[in-house]
C-alpha cells in the first residue's frame, strides 16, 4: 500500500465541502491495513527519541511493533501503561512538536504517523471491548482530584492503578473538562470517544462526583480535615476568558470562545433536541489565532456562517496547530491576518453590526521572541459582521486559590507547583495542568497529572 | 440526580421546590445562587437560593415558568429528581461576612418585586435570626401572583409591607411608592437591598439612592457554567467589566449600568426582541433561554 516509504500512509478525511455542514468527525482514521502499512515505516530505534518527545513517555516503538505483528490487544496494553486517554491523545495531541517532531524518519521524509497509529489502537481496543486491568492492592488511603479534565483523569487513573481510593470532583454536570466543553465534536466525538475513556478511568475504581464546585460547595481544607482525604490534586483548568477592553465589547452577539464552545459542545446547542440556544451568525469574526480560535471558527462555520479569523500577527506566528489551520482553510475559513480590532460597532438594538480593525506590521521581536505587531497609522477599516467571538486566552480562576489556606500563587495568578512532583506550597496538595501553566495542551496537562500521581504516591508512602 | 423533597406551584406561573442537596445546604449563605438543570436536554438555569435547611440538607429554589427549561422544571412532582443542581455560587450578601455588632447597628430596607420575593427571603430570615432591624417591601402585579405571604408574615410581622400594582390586595402602587411612604414617615435606613425585575431594581435603587441610602441589587443575567468560565454574565459595574457569577450576583446599585444590562434583557422580554432572537438563533432558539416571558 505504502508506495513511498518516505511519506506517511495518508489518512482518510471527510470531504471539506461536506464536513463544513456537519458535526461528524473530520478525520476518519486508519483502518487495519493502513495502520499495519504505516507501522512498517517505524525503524524501531534503540534509543527512541519519540519516547522522550512524549510528555507521558509512551513506549511508542513497542506499541508500533505490536501493530506490525497484528497484536492490537498487546499494543493497547503497552499504551495503557502510560496513558489513560489514548483515543483522545491520538486525536488532539500536537504530535508534530512532540513524538513525531523528533522521529528519525522525519529527517529525510515524513515522520511515522504516531498519532494516527495511537488512535487506531485505542479505537480498536474500544470497539473490541478491551479494558485496562486493575491489579494493585488496595492502599486504604483517599485522594481527592479536583477537575475531570485530561490532567485530573490521568492523575486519578494512575493513583487508582497504584491502589488508592480516588474521588474526582467536577464542577460541571458532565465529566471530561475541556474534552467535553471545549473541543468540538468534529475533532473529538463525545459519546463515541470521550465517554468511553472516562468510563475506563471509572472502571479502575475512580469515583466521579459531578456538580461539586471546589471553593464553593466545599473547600480543599474541608476535604482534608473533614472528609478524610489524605491528599488532593488540583487539575481545575484554565479559567476566566479574557476580553480586549475595546468599546462595544458588551454588545449583543459578542461571545467569549469559552461561552460559544460550551453552548455548542457541553450544552449541545447545535442539536434541535436540546434547549440551549446559540447565535447562528451570518458573518462571524473570531478574534485570536490559537487552537481554541480555530475550534470556534470551524464551529461557527458549521452553524452556517461565513467566518473570518482576525489575528494581529502573520500566519507564521499563528499559535494553532498547523493541521487545524490547514483544516480550517480547507473548509473555507477566511484568515484576515496582521489586523487588530479596535472597536465593535452596534446597531440600534445593541446587536453587533461590524468590527473596526487596524492593520498591523511586524516590528522588533518581543520577550516571547516573536516579532511584535505594530499598528499602521491610518489603516483602520470596518468588517461587517453580526457575531464576534473573542478567543484571547484565559486567566486563572481564583475560586480555589482564594479559598485554600497557604496555597501559593504566582504573579499570573497560577498555582505554584513543582515540575517533577506537582507539590504545592501546602502539604498534601498537588497541582498541575492549566491551573499551574496557564492555557496549554491536553497532553501537557496529562503529563503533569502523571507526575503528580507519582509525587502523591511518594508523599503518602512516607 | 437530586431528589425533590417537596414541589408546589406558588401561583399560576411560579413553582417552588425543596431539593435534597446536602453539600449546598451545608455551605450556602443568603445572596448566593445555584445552577439547575432539569434533565439531560435542559439548559443550565441560574436561580438565587430562596431558602435552605442545613439540618435537613435541603435548598429551596423558586422558578418562574418562562421557557422550555423552566417549564420542564415546573412539571416535576414531590419525589421526582432533577438531573443537576450546583452551588452555592457567587458571593454571599455583604452582611454575612461583616462583624455582627456592626450589622446590628444598621437598619435594612429589603425590597422584593415579583419573583424577587423569593431570593429576598433568606436575607430577611438571616436578619431576623441575627437580631438585625429591617423593614421589607414586597410588590407584585396583582394578588394572584403574590408568593410566600405566610413565610413573610411569620418572620417579619408588622415590618412586612405588601403592595400590588393594581391595588387588588393591600396597598396599591409600585414598591417605590411604599418606599417613599416609609422614608417620609421618618424611618431611617442604612442599607437597601432590592431584588426583582431589572426595571423595578432600577427605580427602587433610584428611590433609595435619592434618599441617601446605600443600595445593593442582585443581578441575574444569562449564564452558562456559573463558575466564571464563559463570561456570558459580564456586566459593566463602575466602568469595569465584572462577571455576575463570580463577582456578584449582588452589586452596589450606584455603580451598575442598568440601561446596558436592560438592553440585553429587553431582547428576551419583548415580542420584537424575541422575534429578533429567533432570527439570530435560528432553529436553536426554542424559547428555552430562561428569560422569555
Amino acid at each position: 500500500m505504502a508506495t513511498d516509504v518516505m511519506k506517511k500512509v495518508p489518512v482518510r478525511e471527510q470531504d471539506p465541502k461536506v464536513r463544513a455542514t456537519n458535526f461528524e468527525e473530520v478525520c476518519l482514521g486508519y483502518n487495519k491495513e493502513e495502520a499495519m502499512a504505516e507501522s512498517e515505516r517505524c525503524l524501531n530505534c534503540k534509543n527512541a527519541r519519540c519516547i522522550q518527545g512524549c510528555p507521558v513517555s509512551i513506549n511508542i516503538p513497542g506499541f508500533i511493533e505490536a501493530v506490525k505483528n497484528e497484536d492490537f490487544k498487546k499494543a493497547s496494553e503497552i499504551i495503557a501503561e502510560s496513558s489513560a486517554l489514548p483515543a483522545v491523545c491520538g486525536r488532539v495531541c500536537p504530535q508534530e512538536s512532540q513524538c513525531e517532531g523528533v522521529c528519525v524518519r522525519g529527517i529525510k521524509g515524513e515522520p511515522v504517523s504516531i498519532g494516527k497509529l495511537e488512535r487506531f489502537v485505542a479505537d480498536w481496543a474500544r470497539e473490541n471491548n478491551v479494558k485496562p486491568e486493575v491489579k494493585a492492592e488496595k492502599k486504604n488511603k483517599k485522594v481527592a482530584v479536583i477537575g475531570s479534565g485530561p490532567s485530573g483523569l490521568t492523575c486519578a487513573g494512575d493513583l487508582a492503578k497504584m491502589g488508592y481510593d480516588v474521588t474526582i470532583f467536577e464542577a460541571l454536570h458532565k465529566a471530561g473538562g475541556v474534552l467535553v466543553y471545549g473541543i468540538p465534536e468534529f475533532r473529538l466525538p463525545k459519546d463515541r470517544v470521550v465517554a468511553p475513556e472516562v468510563a475506563n478511568v471509572e472502571a479502575l475504581g475512580v469515583k466521579i462526583e459531578t456538580d461539586v464546585v471546589i471553593g464553593k460547595s466545599t473547600t480543599i481544607d474541608a476535604l482534608l480535615d473533614e472528609e478524610g482525604f489524605d491528599a488532593v490534586y488540583v487539575g481545575s483548568g484554565a479559567g476566566l476568558p479574557k476580553f480586549m477592553g475595546i468599546p462595544g465589547e458588551q454588545a449583543l452577539g459578542v461571545y467569549s470562545a469559552n461561552e460559544f464552545l460550551t453552548r455548542n459542545n457541553l450544552m449541545k446547542a447545535y442539536r434541535d433536541d436540546y434547549d440551549t440556544p446559540i447565535a447562528r451568525g451570518k458573518k462571524v469574526v473570531v478574534v485570536g489565532g490559537g487552537n481554541v480560535a480555530m475550534d470556534a471558527a470551524r464551529t461557527a462555520l458549521r452553524l452556517g456562517a461565513e467566518v473570518h479569523v482576525v489575528y494581529r500577527r502573520s500566519e507564521a506566528e499563528l499559535p494553532a496547530r498547523v493541521e487545524e489551520v490547514h483544516h480550517a482553510k480547507e473548509e473555507g475559513i477566511i484568515f484576515d491576518l496582521l489586523q487588530n480590532p479596535i472597536e465593535i460597532l452596534e446597531d440600534e438594538n445593541g446587536w453587533v453590526k461590524g468590527i473596526r480593525v487596524i492593520k498591523m506590521e511586524l516590528g522588533e521581536p518581543d520577550e516571547s521572541g516573536r516579532r511584535r505587531p505594530v499598528e499602521i497609522k491610518g489603516s483602520e477599516y470596518e468588517i461587517e459582521c453580526d457575531t464576534v467571538i473573542m478567543s484571547l486566552g484565559t486567566s486563572p480562576n481564583p475560586l480555589i486559590s482564594s479559598t485554600t489556606k497557604g496555597l501559593e500563587i504566582n504573579k499570573r495568578q497560577c498555582i505554584v507547583a513543582d515540575d517533577t512532583t506537582g507539590a504545592t506550597s501546602k502539604e498534601g496538595v498537588y497541582a498541575g495542568g492549566d491551573a499551574v501553566t496557564g492555557a496549554a495542551t491536553v497532553i501537557l496537562a496529562m503529563g503533569a497529572g502523571k507526575a503528580a500521581a507519582k509525587g502523591i504516591d511518594e508523599f503518602l508512602s512516607k | 440526580m437530586f431528589k425533590i423533597r417537596k414541589a408546589e406551584m406558588l401561583c399560576e406561573n411560579i413553582c417552588q421546590q425543596v431539593i435534597e442537596a446536602p453539600r449546598i445546604a451545608k455551605t450556602c449563605e443568603p445572596g448566593q445562587f445555584v445552577i439547575v438543570r432539569a434533565d439531560e436536554t435542559a439548559e443550565r438555569v441560574p436561580l438565587t437560593i430562596s431558602d435552605y435547611d442545613r439540618k435537613e440538607g435541603t435548598v429551596t429554589i423558586t422558578t418562574q415558568v418562562i421557557g422550555a427549561s423552566s417549564y420542564k422544571l415546573s412539571q416535576f412532582k414531590t419525589g421526582d429528581s432533577i438531573a443537576d443542581i450546583t452551588g452555592p455560587l457567587g458571593q454571599p450578601s455583604e452582611f454575612v461576612n461583616e462583624p455582627i455588632e456592626e450589622v446590628r447597628k444598621r437598619k435594612y430596607l429589603f425590597v422584593g418585586g415579583g419573583l424577587g420575593t423569593a431570593p429576598v427571603y433568606p436575607q430577611v430570615k438571616w436578619c431576623k435570626e441575627n437580631g438585625v432591624d429591617f423593614d421589607v417591601v414586597i410588590g407584585t402585579k396583582t394578588k394572584d401572583l403574590l408568593i410566600m405571604e405566610k413565610e413573610y408574615t411569620e418572620i417579619a410581622g408588622e415590618h412586612y409591607h405588601l403592595t400590588t400594582d393594581d391595588g387588588s390586595y393591600k396597598h396599591k402602587g409600585m414598591v417605590t411608592s411604599v418606599m417613599d411612604e416609609l422614608i417620609a414617615a421618618g424611618n431611617h435606613y442604612d442599607i437597601c437591598v432590592a431584588i426583582g425585575p431589572m426595571i423595578m431594581m432600577k427605580f427602587a435603587a433610584k428611590t433609595a439612592l435619592d434618599a441617601g441610602i446605600h443600595t445593593i441589587v442582585s443581578m441575574n443575567p444569562i449564564m452558562v457554567d456559573g463558575t466564571g468560565m464563559c463570561g456570558a454574565c459580564r456586566l459593566t459595574v463602575d466602568g469595569e467589566v465584572k462577571f455576575a457569577c463570580v463577582d456578584g450576583p449582588e452589586f452596589d446599585a450606584s455603580k451598575v449600568d442598568f440601561d446596558a444590562a436592560m438592553k440585553r434583557m429587553a431582547l428576551y422580554k419583548t415580542e420584537e426582541g424575541r422575534a429578533y432572537l429567533k432570527a439570530k438563533e435560528g432553529d436553536t432558539h426554542h424559547g428555552g433561554c430562561g428569560n422569555c416571558e
